[in-house]
């Protein structure tokens, strides 16, 4: 019986001393882990000068939380290496594609990330009346109102605090095509959209569906029709219909927003333009957003519309210029004089006020991050990133569509709005818009459709 | 995480484990003496403390979510169980959902048994048993994955190539490819067909344990009296194994009525194949509609509790025999 007591005593002894073991050798490991990610500091430290005012940061640790996957996640993981080697702190980089959903589910659950990388106002709007989002340090205040304008601030701003910094942007009023293909066969590119739609029946008289497109995209399955209706909204109706649409002071069902829903399917639900070179209608529903325009590589698509990002999504080694395998043109109003721009952008958004969730931050909203991201994209991925920044350097955009949407952007006679369905709440922006989208792609009525949405606004 | 962190947190996580098991050794050790109740209600507590907080208490919170509007805030009584009755996306839901339910349990068991039957005693049994029990292995969001890939559709365009299983047989048998996830109402039968492949083996490894359990002696008399194959089936076997086959009905059914993945992975929900869990997720995470969301599951709770109910009956009713 003795024996046993002890061997039992033992046995919880050990026990205990494993258990105070792991704990130390836990609580050492967890700060410790890989301080910066072993660079060589030798090329840093020049430049290093522009970080001095972040201070040294090691061991500490920065969570960036977003919706951007691969191919395009790299280039954001290369960019912030320069903050990394220079105060020696480690950011963690989450890419999701179900972001717009688990943000909020993180944010309501008490663990939200350091930074979120936001790419709808609407959400934005959403998760700073959470309560748990921070507002932007001075620091970003002034960079924001050095290098963007009154509207870009608006965007990050919820009841006149201003959160959010802008990142990138991307213009989406652009039509991929193939040069080749429009030199060789005598096409021009249209500057009306009464031209555009001749373009595309004389295409599709030659036997050929001049239009591709893809909709498929996990839990976001259904966002390039929400492009394609806005594009098509800001340019019958005018940008103040528009604002009004989106800020539901007309009906998502009105005559106005009907309408640009119908003369999208005029393009997307006619067989006779869709969808090359992937199959019928339906399979819009179920091609990737990313294999969308590929057919006009292999020449048996002719016309994509997509926003500049897209760029990325090309195979490597693919000439993405105005003389080369594939380019775009800007997606034109209704009369040659007009020049309405819809338009995206993500904003980082800050849970935490700790010194170094702050100076990241200030980075991110610097004109030095923009060029490094500039840069490192147009050498990675070929391009397809640009900002609104003012302090962008051209001369850093290498690819011809990010130079392209540059232009656009900075274009006086530019009438600039930003994607609606990412300003309408989540329960439409995120869901409702997006299903029924793909449902009328499949075969809803346009009726009921955007009857559908209207119900499903709300009622707050 | 670098991987010596993951591997700690697992180690502390074992050690904490086995901490508390021996802390309630230890207890159960001591009082032994005074009384053996006391012993059982020592090993309960922790799981009941376990279930109280983690399932008890959520399970209560959501049935008084369901009577709040989107927000939580305010009290809107039945209307999101009236919505859930009128809405044609819902009523399309609670239409997809009964087929699922029908459907997945019948041809699955029927599927396990006949299987359980021809293997019976034959050579390679083994082999032939773990090859239709080899679904179960994997996950259900990896089995669709594959039988997304199966369903894959590719246009009737020279130069293109079918990457799915199911539309290449197609193109060789000289049909033209289809869009089977895509084309509703079929689209929800080939995904309950993923449903059935994963939960067959299940059937199977039950009821072939309850084929083997049947007395020699009844059935050498069935033999003896003449009886045909089918008559062995109708008379002998499936009376003797009635209450397994049960068990494995009810198991299918409730398992079927929490089906999620197969959904989300394959459809998203869209092309009408939408069901109740997916939908109840949707709501409340995407849409934010806590108070619809919470409704939803509230449903699913009060369809599964008869079959629980009916489950747990059988099985006292078979212990009493």
């Amino acid at each position: 019986m003795s024996s046993k007591r002890s061997s039992r005593t033992l046995a919880a002894l050990s026990g205990g001393l494993g258990i105070a073991l792991a704990l130390t050798a836990c609580s050492s490991g967890g700060s410790g882990g890989t301080t910066a990610s072993g660079g060589t500091t030798t090329a840093a430290s020049g430049d290093c000068a522009a970080f001095a005012s972040y201070g040294d940061l090691t061991g500490k640790t920065v969570s960036v939380y977003t919706g951007i996957v691969t191919p395009e996640d790299q280039p954001y993981m290369d960019s912030y290496k320069p903050f990394e080697d220079c105060t020696h702190a480690k950011i963690v980089y989450t890419g999701d594609k179900a972001f717009e959903t688990q943000i909020l589910v993180r944010t309501k659950a008490g663990s939200p990330p350091d930074i979120a990388i936001v790419p709808q106002p609407g959400l934005l709007a959403q998760l700073v009346a959470t309560g748990a989002a921070k507002e932007a340090p001075k620091a970003v205040a002034d960079n924001v109102d050095k290098f963007w304008g009154a509207d870009w601030k608006a965007y990050g701003s919820v009841d006149g605090k201003f959160y959010a910094a802008p990142s990138g942007a991307s213009v989406k009023s652009l039509v991929w095509y193939s040069p080749k293909e429009f030199t060789d066969a005598g096409y021009k590119v249209p500057t009306t959209l009464d031209e555009l739609k001749t373009l595309s029946d004389t295409i599709a008289a030659t036997g050929k569906k001049p239009w591709c497109a893809g909709i498929a995209s996990g839990e976001a399955t259904g966002w390039p029709i929400t492009d394609w209706m806005e594009d098509f909204m800001l340019r019958l109706s005018g940008p103040d219909a528009y604002d009004q649409w989106v800020t539901h002071k007309i009906a998502f069902n009105s005559a106005a927003s009907t309408a640009a829903l119908d003369a999208v399917g005029g393009y997307l639900k006619n067989d006779k333009y869709v969808n090359g070179g992937l199959g019928d209608v339906t399979s819009i529903a179920t091609t990737t957003f990313q294999d969308g325009g590929l057919p006009i590589l292999e020449g048996t698509c002719s016309l994509h519309r997509q926003a500049s990002f897209y760029a990325s999504n090309f195979p490597k080694g693919t000439k993405v210029a105005e003389d080369g395998d594939v380019y775009a043109f800007y997606l034109p109003g209704v009369k040659a004089a007009d020049h309405p721009v819809l338009g995206g952008g993500e904003f980082n958004l800050a849970f935490s006020d700790r010194p170094e969730v702050q100076a990241f931050q200030t980075y991110l909203s610097s004109d030095l991050w923009a060029n490094t991201k500039a840069k490192i994209s147009s050498e990675s991925t070929g391009g397809g990133w640009i900002s609104a920044n003012k302090g962008l350097d051209v001369a850093n955009l290498t690819n011809p569509i990010d130079k392209l949407s540059a232009t656009i952007l900075q274009d006086p006679k530019t009438v600039f709005r930003f994607d609606g369905s990412d300003m309408m709440p989540a329960a439409i922006g995120s869901d409702a818009f997006w299903k029924q989208a793909t449902a009328w792609i499949t075969g809803q009525s346009t009726k009921d459709a955007v009857d559908k949405i209207e119900a499903a606004w709300p009622k707050s | 995480m670098d991987i010596s962190t993951k591997l700690l947190t697992m180690l502390l996580a074992i050690l904490l484990f086995v901490a508390v098991v021996g802390l309630m050794l230890f207890i159960a050790g001591r009082t032994e003496r005074r009384s053996a109740s006391i012993v059982g209600y020592v090993f309960l507590f922790p799981s009941i403390i376990m279930v109280s907080v983690g399932l008890l208490y959520p399970a209560v919170r959501t049935i008084f979510q369901s009577f709040f509007d989107a927000a939580g805030k305010a009290f809107v009584g039945l209307d999101n169980y009236q919505t859930i009755f009128t809405s044609s996306d819902d009523l399309l839901v609670l239409r997809n959902t009964v087929l699922w339910v029908v459907v997945t349990p019948f041809v699955a068991t029927a599927i396990g048994l006949l299987y359980a039957i021809l293997v019976d005693g034959a050579r390679g049994e083994a082999f032939a048993k773990s090859l239709i029990f080899l679904p179960m292995a994997i996950s259900m969001v990896a089995a669709s994955i594959i039988w997304k890939f199966v369903y894959e559709f590719r246009p009737d365009q020279p130069g293109v190539r079918q990457i799915g299983l199911l539309n290449q047989v197609v193109v060789w048998l000289g049909g033209s490819p289809q869009q089977w996830i895509v084309n509703s109402p079929w689209n929800t039968f080939f995904l309950i067909v993923v449903m059935i492949w994963i939960q067959a083996g299940f059937a199977m490894t039950i009821l072939s344990a309850a084929i083997k359990a049947i007395p020699e002696d009844i059935i050498e008399a069935a033999r003896l009296d003449g009886v045909t194959a089918i008559g062995m089936f109708r008379f002998v076997t499936l009376p003797s194994i009635r209450p397994s086959v049960i068990v494995v009905l009810t198991t299918i059914g409730i398992g079927t009525l929490k089906v999620f993945d197969v959904v989300r992975t394959m459809t998203g929900g869209n092309f009408n194949t939408n069901v109740v869990a997916n939908e109840f997720y949707t709501q409340s995470f995407r849409a934010s509609n806590q108070g619809l969301g919470s409704a939803l599951a509230v449903l699913l709770f009060v369809l599964v509790v008869p079959i629980v109910v009916y489950n747990v009956r059988q099985l006292r009713a078979s212990e009493a025999r």
